[in-house]
């Protein structure tokens, strides 16, 4: 057989003789590979065959041409029908064939990424790169290159709830510390869309806490949200790093941020006029980076933060004494104030109109529902998938050469007289 | 004139001397008693050589009122006169500034004989430690150096002063001449206010035990309370001073005086000590009663507020205080040891009942309730009083915690938190990993 293609009848013949069995697409997937110049060279006359080709029968001769067709220059007249194809390449295409490319199918992703950004559209990207992303993960733990895009059309389009479903899955695998870095950012910006500051906050800390040997502005943009998401949701910030974070980040982060570390010092005062005093003088600061929103919300969060702490001191106590002590200017706010919070399950108190009296109760909470025990299981089993799965990284990285290899030479520098090949503890 | 102005200066001073020490009811009688009534006279007779001057200077710094600054260094003057410090006598005139009339100038005449017997002397010392020096003999040179060290601090050159006692030390032979070096240099040390001195070498006069007289360890006692005072470890300070021996008794003058032990020993415990503890070692101390007796208003105090009568407690240490902000150790502890003192008692108030009347207590305690309330606040936000204020009927109830809840609400917080944690860390193994393994094949 001829393995080299020429044309593009003779592509044809291959990619539709060879798109049956498993075999036969792998032998496909060699043809394809070696003729990969010959049909970048002459991409613009093998563009007609996609019309004969089948994207959910002939994924894979599919996606190595259309690869070829999208990686030069595109004029943005055409944009729009490319973007057309390749948006349907993605939902009929067959799993088992665009993996065997993964490389190819990214790029044509990333393609589509780019030009719908052109275009200005991010909103046409959205359901196909999700549909990508499912179709190219092994396993719901994987990163994949595409997700740090997917996120950012997310963003950008506004569509926070499809993003937020991709961000349920826990991420594990990981395989490029730059997608992990974009991940974390734009995940936790998308959280933050969806007022799901707990998950949020957990990104950042992830980015920031990451190691790295050098700097990145992903990792500062990342801790100024850290601090602000921080202060609304915990209502409080510390400023000391886990000892894990490497150091560079330790030694530099601050210095960059410093308006948002100061605001988090202020804040702990618990002193509104001064907070809003400072958030007036850096305002163009927190513009700029493009935090204003945040931190007007970590300023409406001081009320609360001054309230909540009243519940802990006080068990009635009047609107008008709540209003001075948490500084909000009348009590007729301080009643809203307490209201939303009451609404939203902060703090659990009775107003009484009447007298002006607020009445702060304890947590209902008696734990001996069976919603509530079934709670508490479903964390156990949670907890139990999560330690047997840190048990196995355990066992397979005290099985993997490059470490012990790495192991046994230290051992040998520590104790010349009992060494031997293989360590006896692992103490991770 | 002038010595009549004096004798007279001393007469008022022995009447106030009178009231404000006798008893403690002429002073619940007076409980506006003010700063003006420390006996400036009494209370420098209490001190010897350099610390009375410093104190005494200190106390025209502290002080507003001009005739007890006056007073003060009217002391430190006539005392300096007796010793040979010139660059003291200069500041001490300038701060004079001719108000004490013409007797209380500048004695150029003095100070220029001071100085040239100073260089005589000096000189004479050189020589003779030279001559130590070339002759080897051990014992020779410690006696050298430590006169210099002598004749440095006679002169107010503590630097030098403290450089030469140390130097006596490679030339010590018995454990004898090291506590000797070892006073010496915690003398200077606290002179100078260098404290870290100080508690190092009360640890290395501290390893000769056998060596030490009874007095000599009340010294050293004394000198690391101080030390921990000053380091604002309140409980360590009261364990020295309450430690402190009564054979102490004045021959410690040139740095602390009994009464003082009592007071710092007695205020650092009242602030630090828990009801048990204060009973044991304050209250049940034979040894310390006799430094207690010493100043009755400390003595009372800590009587009131063991037996809660907090009102008069806190009486007593408000007319201390004015008192207690001129001592040259205590004035930067004195609100610090304040307010602890007042939190004690405000918890210690609480702490027996299931709910408290705040008009009941706030009057038990001299204050108002809205005022009482702020403290009460501010106790229970720092998780010191388990209790929560009822403001509608001001009433202060005490909070039971519920366990079983708190329990289930730590396991469902702790579970979230170890998920997390070992998510994270299952993330930044791989990014590990991941730069390990790139590491690794840039190699190959």
């Amino acid at each position: 057989m001829n393995s080299n293609v020429n044309s593009v009848d003779s592509l044809v013949t291959e990619i539709q003789g060879l798109s049956g069995s498993s075999q036969d697409v792998a032998h496909l997937n060699n043809i394809l590979k070696q003729s990969e110049d010959v049909i970048r060279s002459q991409a613009a006359t093998f563009a007609s065959c996609l019309t004969l080709l089948d994207p959910s029968i002939h994924s894979l001769g599919y996606l190595y041409v259309l690869e070829a067709c999208t990686a030069g220059p595109v004029p943005e007249a055409q944009a729009n029908e490319i973007i057309l194809h390749v948006v349907r390449f993605i939902d009929a295409c067959s799993v088992e064939q665009i993996r065997l490319a993964s490389d190819k199918f990214i790029s044509v992703c990333k393609r589509l990424h780019e030009l719908v950004m052109i275009l200005n559209a991010p909103m046409r990207a959205v359901g196909p790169l999700l549909t990508a992303i499912r179709k190219i993960q092994p396993s719901p733990e994987h990163l994949t290159p595409l997700h740090p895009d997917f996120l950012q059309v997310c963003l950008l389009a506004k569509c926070y709830k499809s993003g937020y479903s991709i961000l349920e899955d826990d991420i594990c695998e990981v395989d490029q510390p730059r997608d992990f870095f974009l991940y974390c950012y734009y995940g936790g910006m998308i959280c933050i869309g969806q007022k799901r500051f707990a998950k949020a906050l957990e990104l950042f800390h992830n980015v920031v806490t990451a190691p790295m040997s050098t700097l990145n502005a992903i990792a500062v943009e990342a801790y100024k949200k850290y601090i602000l998401v921080s202060l609304i949701h915990l209502r409080q910030f510390s400023a000391t790093f886990p000892k894990y974070t490497s150091s560079v980040a330790q030694r530099n982060l601050k210095n960059l941020t410093q308006p948002y570390v100061e605001l988090a010092n202020i804040y702990s005062t618990g002193n509104v006029s001064e907070l809003k005093e400072f958030v007036q003088a850096n305002q163009e600061k927190y513009e700029n980076g493009n935090n204003l929103g945040l931190v007007k919300q970590v300023v409406s969060s001081m009320y609360k933060r001054n309230i909540q702490r009243l519940t802990q001191t006080y068990l009635t106590l009047s609107l008008q004494d709540i209003a001075n002590t948490a500084q909000i200017n009348t009590h007729k706010e301080a009643e809203m104030h307490v209201l939303e919070m009451i609404e939203d399950g902060e703090i659990f108190a009775t107003i009484n109109q009447k007298d002006g009296m607020v009445r702060f109760l304890e947590d209902p909470e008696q734990y001996k529902t069976c919603e509530m025990i079934e709670h508490i299981d479903s964390s156990i089993q949670r907890i139990m998938k999560l330690s047997k799965k840190l048990t196995t990284m355990d066992e397979s990285l005290s099985c993997d050469p490059l470490y012990l290899s790495k192991v046994g030479r230290e051992r040998q520098r520590f104790d010349f007289d009992d060494f031997d090949n293989v360590p006896q503890k692992f103490n991770l | 004139m002038e010595t009549e102005d004096e004798a007279g200066g001393q007469i008022t001073d022995e009447i106030y001397t009178n009231g404000g020490e006798d008893e403690s009811p002429s002073q619940q009688r007076r409980p506006t008693i003010s700063g003006e009534q420390l006996d400036i006279e009494a209370y420098a007779a209490l001190y010897t050589g350099r610390t009375k001057i410093s104190r005494l200077i200190f106390i025209s710094d502290k002080c507003n009122n001009v005739s007890m600054q006056l007073e003060a260094l009217r002391m430190a003057y006539d005392e300096i006169k007796k010793g040979e410090n010139t660059q003291l006598f200069r500041e001490v005139v300038q701060k004079i500034d001719g108000r004490l009339g013409p007797n209380f100038g500048s004695d150029s005449g003095w100070m220029d004989s001071v100085d040239r017997r100073a260089d005589q002397r000096k000189e004479k010392l050189e020589n003779e430690l030279n001559a130590y020096r070339t002759n080897l003999i051990k014992e020779s040179i410690r006696m050298g150096y430590n006169d210099f060290g002598d004749f440095y601090y006679a002169h107010g050159a503590l630097g030098d002063a403290f450089k030469n006692y140390v130097r006596t030390r490679d030339y010590c032979t018995t454990s004898k001449h090291i506590i000797h070096m070892c006073l010496n240099a915690i003398l200077v040390s606290i002179e100078m206010g260098q404290f870290a001195h100080v508690t190092s070498y009360v640890s290395k006069a501290e390893q000769n035990k056998t060596d030490l007289d009874s007095i000599t360890i009340a010294k050293l006692q004394c000198a690391a309370g101080l030390a921990h005072l000053e380091a604002k470890k309140y409980k360590h300070a009261a364990r020295k001073f309450l430690e402190t021996a009564p054979e102490l008794g004045n021959n410690y003058s040139e740095v602390i005086a009994a009464q003082d032990v009592a007071t710092y020993g007695g205020l650092c415990a009242l602030a630090s000590f828990d009801r048990a503890e204060l009973k044991a070692k304050v209250i049940d101390n034979i040894n310390f009663r006799n430094f207690l007796e010493l100043v009755p208003e400390v003595r009372e105090l800590i009587h009131d507020f063991y037996s809660s009568h907090y009102a008069s407690c806190l009486d007593y240490l408000g007319n201390l205080k004015s008192n207690l902000l001129l001592d040259i150790h205590l004035h930067d502890h004195v609100e610090a040891l304040y307010t602890q003192i007042r939190n004690k008692a405000l918890i210690q108030y609480t702490h027996p009942f299931v709910s408290v009347d705040l008009n009941m207590m706030a009057n038990a305690f001299k204050t108002t309730v809205a005022g009482l309330q702020k403290e009460l606040e501010a106790l229970i936000t720092d998780n010191q009083i388990q209790a929560r204020i009822d403001s509608h009927n001001k009433i202060l109830y005490a909070r039971h915690a519920d366990q079983r809840k708190a329990t289930f609400q730590r396991v469902l917080q702790t579970g979230v938190e170890f998920d997390r944690d070992v998510r994270a860390m299952l993330l930044r193994a791989n990014l590990i990993k991941y730069d390990y393994n790139l590491k690794a094949s840039r190699k190959i």
